[in-house]
């Protein structure tokens, strides 16, 4: 093998378009309504063309990982619910994996069935609410993200009873998760997670079929497959190209071993597809939810060699990632035996699922480079860190 | 999936001219990885992406590490002659050892994802030392995955890509000077601190006095 003949993915380079034609230049954002939060685009206009589209954050940079670098190894699990404040229990959860990784602990057989039902919930109410969003950016102003956004308080609810927090709920710990289901909680997620498919009917209804919906999205934004792997494109973006890689069937971490579910994919990588891949994959979690709920033995939720007071891991490093709902969400960390990480590293899939918006977007009009962004479903809150 | 020595082997059958060493994890993850030097990274990395078996096409994690410079103290037995018969003292002896940027690649692949419960490949890279000469290579070419995770690493931590195609500060903005990962970077008092005009009128009262003879 030879390094020459090697296929090389280049950053696109602006066309030289003719003498003559004037590029306009437009920054959106980082006050757009399209953003998601404060997120910039630096976009070059031929007429309604895109040539050129740089993004451009750190609006919300805040250094988390120095901040959790300077704390110790619990105090940094209540900062990893504000990386992606929609999924803080997949974003505990990812972090959790890293430091059992790191100090070779072993979760309890409860613990798992608990961690895998709340990130099944967290998965269903985030890929309901990007739907939302993308409709929204379409113009279908409220009434899809309102009906995504009652389906995801029933979830929220289950959330706060069980953790005392919505959003923000610093609910898993080294080695198993922090408080014990209340009584009756199996029973209400049982009835919530019963009412899941009608709403997902519901919202198929509404829109796969739909007109506008297929104009705006079928053959937009395509991404390749080989670019997708190449750019580390991860979650359901990479699976809409046909990638069949999902953490849940390559990694089995915690118990997934033990479900039946299928992976979707997609054929073409447009946003029809990554729009249909986020449905069916909520599918697929309730049909996994239903497993779980039936099957949580009783016993402990906490590994009794862990510690939560003077936690000081031997010196090494762990890298540990889960399928988080908007791609891979991974963890590296290095201990130098003290009670605080000396390295504490964020791999955010929003950041990554970013870096080939340029790519996606040249040549469409401007007002498609708002849908496209959309697609790739982002929370700033984790681009920027 | 191959072990990290037997990866490493690998390589020295294909690139024999490729200076590759093992980094042994002693924690429970037992995830080991190679030391790359600068100088080879690209060939390396290219190898492991094209090759067949292993197919390393996915990049996962990029991120960076300070190691600032350490100063050890070891005792050392030294012969001396104290009263003009020869004895072997212990003596405390400090030196500095030099501190390095590190830039760690985390691997997978997607191609042969289902074949084995796969660890990551860790590959890494040292600079010099952490002042003048922080240059690595970008492997962007190799994995365009490490195009803004190289940026955030030239932002954050202060390595300079060479042949990084668009290195520019990411989340920092452009006017920031230092590295806030730099694990001995201090806090300014005011992030927002900009000389104002009112500095200006300050500076000229103060020298217009000055030259009045009046002292504050």
């Amino acid at each position: 093998m030879s390094t020459a003949d090697m296929k090389v993915y280049r950053p696109p380079v602006i066309d030289i378009i003719e003498e003559g034609d004037e590029l306009l230049e437009v920054a959106m954002g980082p006050h757009h309504p399209s953003t998601h939060g404060v997120f910039r685009m630096d976009v070059a206009l031929d007429g309604e063309r895109v040539i050129r589209l740089k993004p451009v954050f750190g609006y919300l940079h805040r250094n988390h990982e120095k901040i959790a670098e300077k704390a110790s190894y619990l105090a940094a699990m209540p900062y990893t619910d504000r990386l992606d404040y929609f999924c803080s229990l997949t974003n505990n959860w990812a972090y959790a994996l890293a430091v059992e990784k790191l100090a070779g602990l072993e979760v309890p057989e409860r613990a798992e069935y608990i961690r895998v039902i709340t990130a099944e919930l967290t998965r269903i109410q985030n890929h309901a609410s990007s739907i939302g969003f993308l409709m929204q950016e379409m113009g279908a102003s409220g009434t899809p993200l309102m009906y995504a956004f009652r389906e995801r308080e029933r979830i929220l609810d289950l959330f706060e009873e069980l953790t005392g927090s919505r959003m923000m709920c610093n609910y898993m710990r080294f080695g198993g998760c922090r408080v014990e289901l209340p009584t009756g909680w199996l029973a209400k997620a049982q009835t919530i997670v019963d009412g899941l498919p009608k709403f997902i009917d519901e919202i198929e209804a509404l829109l796969t079929g739909n007109e506008i919906l297929m104009a705006r999205c079928q053959g937009m934004g395509i991404l390749k497959p080989d670019l997708a792997i190449n750019a580390g494109v991860t979650g359901p973006m990479l699976r809409a190209t046909g990638v069949n890689y999902d953490l849940r069937k390559v990694d089995h971490y915690g118990i997934y071993d033990r479900f039946k579910f299928r992976v979707p994919l997609g054929d073409h990588g447009d946003i029809f597809d990554r729009y249909m891949i986020r449905v069916l994959e909520m599918r697929e979690s309730v049909t996994i939810l239903h497993q779980a709920i039936k099957d949580i033995p009783a016993g402990p939720i906490m590994d009794p060699k862990s510690k939560i007071r003077g936690f000081r891991p031997k010196p090494g490093e762990a890298y540990g990632r889960i399928e988080a709902p908007k791609g891979e969400l991974g963890f590296y960390l290095i201990s130098d035996g003290s009670g605080n990480p000396y390295r504490y590293r964020v791999r955010p899939p929003s950041l990554i699922n970013l870096t080939i918006l340029e790519d996606m977007c040249l040549g469409h009009n401007v007002a498609d480079v708002v849908l496209i962004f959309g697609s790739v479903d982002i929370v700033l809150g984790e681009v920027d860190r | 999936m191959k072990s990290t020595e037997e990866i490493l082997a690998m390589i020295q059958a294909a690139l024999p001219a490729a200076h590759v060493e093992l980094v042994l994890n002693p924690s429970p993850s037992a995830q080991h990885s190679l030391r790359v030097a600068p100088a080879d990274a690209f060939a390396v990395a290219s190898f492991l992406r094209e090759s067949v078996e292993l197919a390393l096409d996915y990049c996962s994690n990029v991120t960076g590490v300070d190691w600032p410079d350490k100063e050890i103290t070891e005792k050392v037995k030294v012969t001396q002659l104290v009263d003009g018969e020869e004895k072997v003292v212990e003596e405390t002896v400090k030196r500095i050892e030099p501190g390095c940027l590190e830039a760690v690649y985390h691997l997978y692949s997607m191609r042969r994802a289902h074949e084995a419960i796969a660890g990551p490949v860790v590959l890494r890279m040292r600079t010099v030392n952490r002042t003048d000469q922080v240059q690595l290579p970008s492997l962007t070419f190799v994995w365009r995955a490490a195009e803004f995770q190289e940026r955030e690493i030239f932002d954050l931590f202060g390595i300079v890509f060479t042949g990084h195609p668009d290195l520019r500060r990411i989340l920092m903005w452009d006017e920031f000077e230092d590295h806030p990962m730099r694990r001995d970077y201090v806090d300014p008092d005011d992030y927002e601190y900009e000389p104002t005009p009112h500095d200006e009128v300050l500076k000229r009262a103060e020298a217009q006095s000055k030259s009045a003879g009046v002292t504050a």
